[in-house]
């Protein structure tokens, strides 16, 4: 019984570690995917070249590539941060994690700023709003009812990514229940862990479907 | 002797090298309302669209209440006046879409007093009454909380009505303000502008109701293939038109 508690306290530390990335990761890569999508329908052609091919490279390659690249990678082309594999794990994976799905709600952002119609504009211009302030008024909001569905896919699907910063040693929900398996040959931890990811995921999700039906009160 | 509220010469534009306006001359003087009337592809939704900038002008020039918004030097380009001042003076200018272009976001009331409070930084308490009596006079009263996908066409273009008016503008400008309505919606979005008209509103609206343009309207403007063909009083232009293509419009 001990043992069981003392598992389910280093679950748990592994799991708080899993949050904080979690966290870390939604709160860079959301204002940067609104940034990168602004820049998507700019009508400026070097702003949208230079989105295009970030979007291009971070969707286009693995996630897992991108985190070891940035691990041992960027040590290597800037040598002031210290030796390959000395910049902290955890800071590479929020990073890496970072700008991966900055390219990912970039691209849902996008789909639903396009996906306002021309006359909410005129309607604000005829009226006098500046461009900024029909953005923040009225088409972000509408924006938000929109991408609310694809982006809590996307949230959910990151809380099941972060396993991946296995590979850059970080003491995260899945390689602590990895270690204690492999220490104590028993299974429990692995199934310990799955109750772990699937009570984030469903309070995730408990929580962004209530924002959904906040925004329905009205249909577009 | 009343002022000017449009003074509009020569204005083209073109849409990819196809020239929708060839030159058109439209004065509009305070409290007159203008029917513009013609068919399908004869550019007076973009006629309208200029007046207020949602379209820019390849050439010509537009005065609106004696300031200049665009004029076109001795080279041929037309030149907007500064951003600012390009704002400042289209919102006199209210005007009212087709297709209502409510916020589909903002229940009836925010529609109203949203801009007000944006443009015009007007707090919520200032706005408050003349919105309510805006809200009075379209009859709408009722509907004050309600989003604008729960109203009838009919409904959502007198909030789109009363959202223009909000601002204060000195003229307002409609494009077929009854086209998306069925028939039996269209009057009472018509009485309202009717009621505008008998307070002296100037107005430019472009219609394909025939009655409306004769009972409402001082002057009735024709256009076809991007130029005006003809105008006049209603009285004259619909019994006595001169030319041959109005009168194959008019169908008489
Ligand atoms: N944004 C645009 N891009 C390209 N062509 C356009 C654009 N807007 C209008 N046109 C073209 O310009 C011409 C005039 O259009 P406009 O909408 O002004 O006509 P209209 O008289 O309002 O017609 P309707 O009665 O059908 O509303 C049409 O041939 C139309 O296809
Ligand atoms: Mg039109």
């Amino acid at each position: 019984m001990e043992s069981f508690l003392n598992m389910l306290g280093q679950i748990g530390a592994g799991s708080l570690v899993t949050i904080k990335l979690f966290m870390v990761t939604l709160l860079f890569a959301l204002p940067l995917g609104l940034a990168m999508a602004f820049c998507r329908v700019s009508s400026y052609r070097v702003v949208n070249g230079i989105a295009n091919t970030y979007i291009w490279v971070l969707r286009g390659t693995p996630l897992m590539l991108q985190i070891l690249f940035v691990y041992y990678g960027l040590p290597m082309i800037f040598p002031k941060l210290g030796e390959p594999g000395i910049l902290p794990g955890f800071t590479a994976a929020a990073l890496a994690f970072s700008l991966n799905y900055a390219a990912y709600f970039a691209e849902i952002f996008r789909g639903g700023i396009q996906s306002i119609s021309k006359g909410q504009y005129e309607g604000a211009k005829v009226l006098g709003l500046t461009y900024p302030q029909t953005m923040r008024r009225i088409i972000l909001p509408q924006v938000v009812k929109r991408v609310l569905p694809p982006l809590t896919n996307e949230v959910i699907t990151l809380v099941k990514d972060t396993a991946l910063v296995y590979v850059v040693a970080i003491n995260d929900l899945l390689r602590v229940a990895t270690n204690i398996v492999s220490r104590d040959f028993i299974i429990v931890p692995f199934l310990v862990a799955a109750v772990f990811y699937l009570v984030m995921t469903s309070v995730l999700t408990f929580l962004l479907q209530r924002l959904e039906k906040r925004y329905a009160v009205y249909d577009d | 002797m009343p002022c000017t509220m449009i003074n509009a010469r020569d204005l083209h534009k073109a849409f990819a090298k196809v020239e929708v306006l060839k030159g058109v001359f439209l004065q509009v003087t305070q409290g007159e309302v203008v029917a513009v009337i013609g068919p399908s592809g004869s550019g007076k939704s973009t006629l309208l669209r200029c007046l207020n900038h949602l379209e820019t002008i390849d050439r010509g020039t537009i005065d609106i209440e004696g300031e200049t918004l665009v004029a076109t030097d001795e080279t041929g380009v037309a030149r907007y006046v500064k951003e600012a001042d390009v704002r400042r003076i289209c919102r006199k200018m209210g005007m009212v879409f087709q297709h209502f272009n409510l916020f589909s976001h903002l229940t009836v009331m925010q529609n109203i007093i949203e801009a007000p409070m944006i443009v015009k930084k007007m707090k919520k308490s200032e706005i408050m009454p003349r919105a309510e009596a805006l809200l009075h006079k379209v009859g709408l009263w009722a509907k004050r909380d309600d989003y604008p996908s729960r109203l009838s066409g009919g409904q959502k273009q007198r909030v789109a009505i009363a959202r223009a008016l909000a601002m204060e503008p000195e003229i307002m400008l409609f494009d077929e303000p009854t086209s998306a309505l069925d028939p039996e919606l269209t009057g009472e979005v018509l009485r309202t502008i009717r009621a505008l008209a008998e307070e002296h509103m100037t107005m430019v609206v472009v219609t394909h109701e025939m009655s409306f343009a004769r009972d409402v309207a001082n002057r009735v403007v024709f256009m076809d293939g991007g130029e005006i063909i003809e105008e006049g009083t209603p009285s004259t232009f619909f019994s006595s038109p001169k030319e041959d293509r109005t009168r194959a419009f008019l169908g008489i």
